[in-house]
């Protein structure tokens, strides 16, 4: 027997707080051979997701439109196939998190950690994003065509994020692989105590986090922005600077004092 | 976590009291505490002051609704001792009260005196600012208090979770920058610092009304203001002076402004339209009042900005 309580809007929880343990799929799609619409204006986040995800996984359809989304949270979260979801609007907190394969294109504005842990697949976003964009990514292309808020990309672990506006403080914080291409301005501690990776930026950086310095830009990191740039159809400033790992946090010879008991 | 909203009408009043509650409802997941308005209707030639007798946390034992009654008419009593003259005192809820009234002296004075009644917190005193705040979520708070009505130019709001201090009125925002009329202050986050601005802020004679951080806020706001600092200046210096982790906002007779943590660590979500601006802790909250699809963006960090009716 599962616990369940009614919250606010009638939404119900069960013992481990999943919202809406008992919501099925409202199928209010309408299917035209692989491709399917809904409106999301009524619908919870939970039903939004279930109607996606019986879409693309239970009908075979290669191509969703979701109208009205009303910067709802959580929205198309874990979809781990190839498919395209074009959001008409505004996604809230968590949006297009933990996918693997799919190509997203929201044309309003997201929140928080958008495709945050994203392994592959594309993302695009017209308008701004909040902060933590593609926080943790492993993989695939984030475009955000206006500006980002602070900490894009902490703790990047691979794949590409394209900022066509300014990013805010701290951007690139904790990176581990990766790359940032910010045609704007970045906010302070820019690259702080990143592992690795490489951040690309065209406007002025307000100033360098730890261990975080400039490199030289080569032409195989010239070919890279030109390609992405062209695949995005965005115009390409002339004036990125590269910014990397200086090491010298890289203490990983180094055994920790406890260790170092162990070993003598 | 907490949730907070502000909304500014650039071209006359609008219904603000059904607005906040809406953009506040919507955010009841970021805290289901408490809730609290700080509201600026018609400016009057009258100071309105909002004042709580009780604590809805009281035990509410045989003689209590006497007690109340006893202390309402202190009140009146007080205030026409200290030279105002009152209009009238309305009851809004079982403790919380609204008194109008016609008064030219120092507010400070006059604050202090009611509030040495035993149990008595001003909650806002001002020309055009009403606070009000209490336990439970913003659509009880709105049809307690028949909030739906208000009309007004601008006023944020606040739903709380309890992190810093307890669950009652005393720790709901809004905070009025008590004695400086007419400003109030919500706020999101964390402040470090605390105990030693609360000790400076005391040193230099203000009123501490509860144990939650963000009192800090307005009270320091008003010394500033006090000596003469503009709002905009005032809120950037408090950038360096306070640490820890902010979003807030303050409103005074003709303003609303936001200021923003160095690091940017909580939410903001800033809607400037041609005839208002809205900001809120999420997008969804603007939504609930703006439907259509809208351009919105997070302020950055140590980002001040002021709006003016």
């Amino acid at each position: 027997m599962v616990a369940v309580t009614a919250g606010e809007r009638g939404v119900r929880y069960d013992i481990r707080g999943l919202a809406e343990p008992d919501a099925v799929a409202p199928k209010i799609a309408k299917i035209d051979g692989d491709t399917a619409g809904f409106d999301a204006a009524d619908l919870s986040p939970r039903q939004i997701n279930l109607e996606l995800r019986r879409l693309v996984y239970g009908e075979g359809i290669r191509e969703v439109t979701i109208d009205n989304p009303g910067a709802k949270h959580s929205i198309a979260v874990g979809i781990l196939t190839c498919c395209r979801i074009r959001i008409n609007g505004s996604l809230g907190y968590f949006g297009c998190g933990l996918v693997d394969g799919p190509e997203i294109h929201i044309t309003g504005r997201v929140g928080w950690s958008v495709a945050e842990n994203m392994m592959s697949g594309v993302v695009v976003i017209d308008k701004n994003a909040g902060s933590l964009t593609g926080a943790a990514i492993r993989g695939g292309d984030l475009v955000i065509r206006g500006h980002v808020g602070a900490r894009t990309g902490i703790d990047q672990k691979g794949g590409t994020i394209i900022v066509g506006g300014n990013a805010g403080a701290t951007t690139g914080f904790m990176m581990q692989r990766g790359r940032q291409i910010i045609c704007g301005d970045a906010g302070g501690g820019l690259g702080d105590s990143m592992y690795d990776g490489s951040i690309y930026v065209a406007g002025k950086v307000a100033s360098l986090g730890v261990d975080c310095v400039e490199a030289e830009m080569t032409p195989a990191d010239d070919e890279l922005i030109d390609r992405k740039f062209r695949i995005y159809g965005m115009d390409r400033p002339d004036t990125f600077r590269k910014f990397t790992c200086g090491r010298k946090l890289w203490n990983y010879d180094n055994l920790e004092p406890s260790e170092r008991k162990l070993v003598l | 976590m907490c949730g907070i909203a502000g909304i500014i009408h650039l071209d006359g009043p609008g219904d603000i009291g059904r607005e906040i509650t809406q953009m506040l409802q919507s955010m009841k997941h970021r805290g289901p505490d408490s809730a609290g308005y700080a509201l600026y209707g018609e400016p009057s030639e009258m100071l309105v002051m909002r004042f709580k007798l009780a604590d809805p946390n009281d035990s509410q034992d045989f003689d209590f609704s006497e007690r109340l009654e006893r202390s309402r008419r202190e009140v009146e009593s007080r205030l026409s001792k200290i030279g105002a003259n009152v209009d009238r005192v309305q009851s809004e809820s079982a403790y919380a009260y609204r008194a109008t009234f016609r008064y030219e002296g120092e507010l400070k004075p006059l604050a202090d005196y009611v509030e040495n009644i035993p149990g008595c917190e001003v909650l806002s005193l001002g020309h055009s600012l009403e606070i009000v705040k209490d336990l439970g979520d913003a659509r009880t708070v709105s049809d307690t208090y028949k909030l739906d009505d208000f009309r007004g130019t601008h006023g944020i709001g606040h739903v709380r979770m309890a992190t810093e201090s307890d669950v009652d009125i005393a720790g709901a925002h809004p905070y009025w920058a008590y004695p400086f009329s007419d400003v109030a202050v919500v706020h999101n986050g964390q402040l470090t610092n605390y105990h030693q601005w609360r000790r400076r802020l005391e040193r230099s004679g203000h009123r501490f009304q509860s144990e939650c951080d963000s009192e800090i806020i307005a009270v320091y706001l008003a010394e500033r203001l006090a000596a003469g600092m503009s709002l905009d200046s005032a809120m950037k210096e408090s950038l360096d002076d306070l640490d820890g982790v902010f979003t807030y906002l303050v409103v005074t007779e003709d303003s609303l402004g936001m200021a923003k943590d160095e690091m940017a660590a909580k939410p903001l979500v800033l809607h400037e339209g041609e005839n208002m601006v809205a900001l809120a802790s999420e997008e969804s909250a603007i939504r609930a009042i703006l439907p259509q699809e809208i351009d919105s963006y997070d302020p950055y960090e140590r980002e001040v900005m002021v709006w003016s009716r």
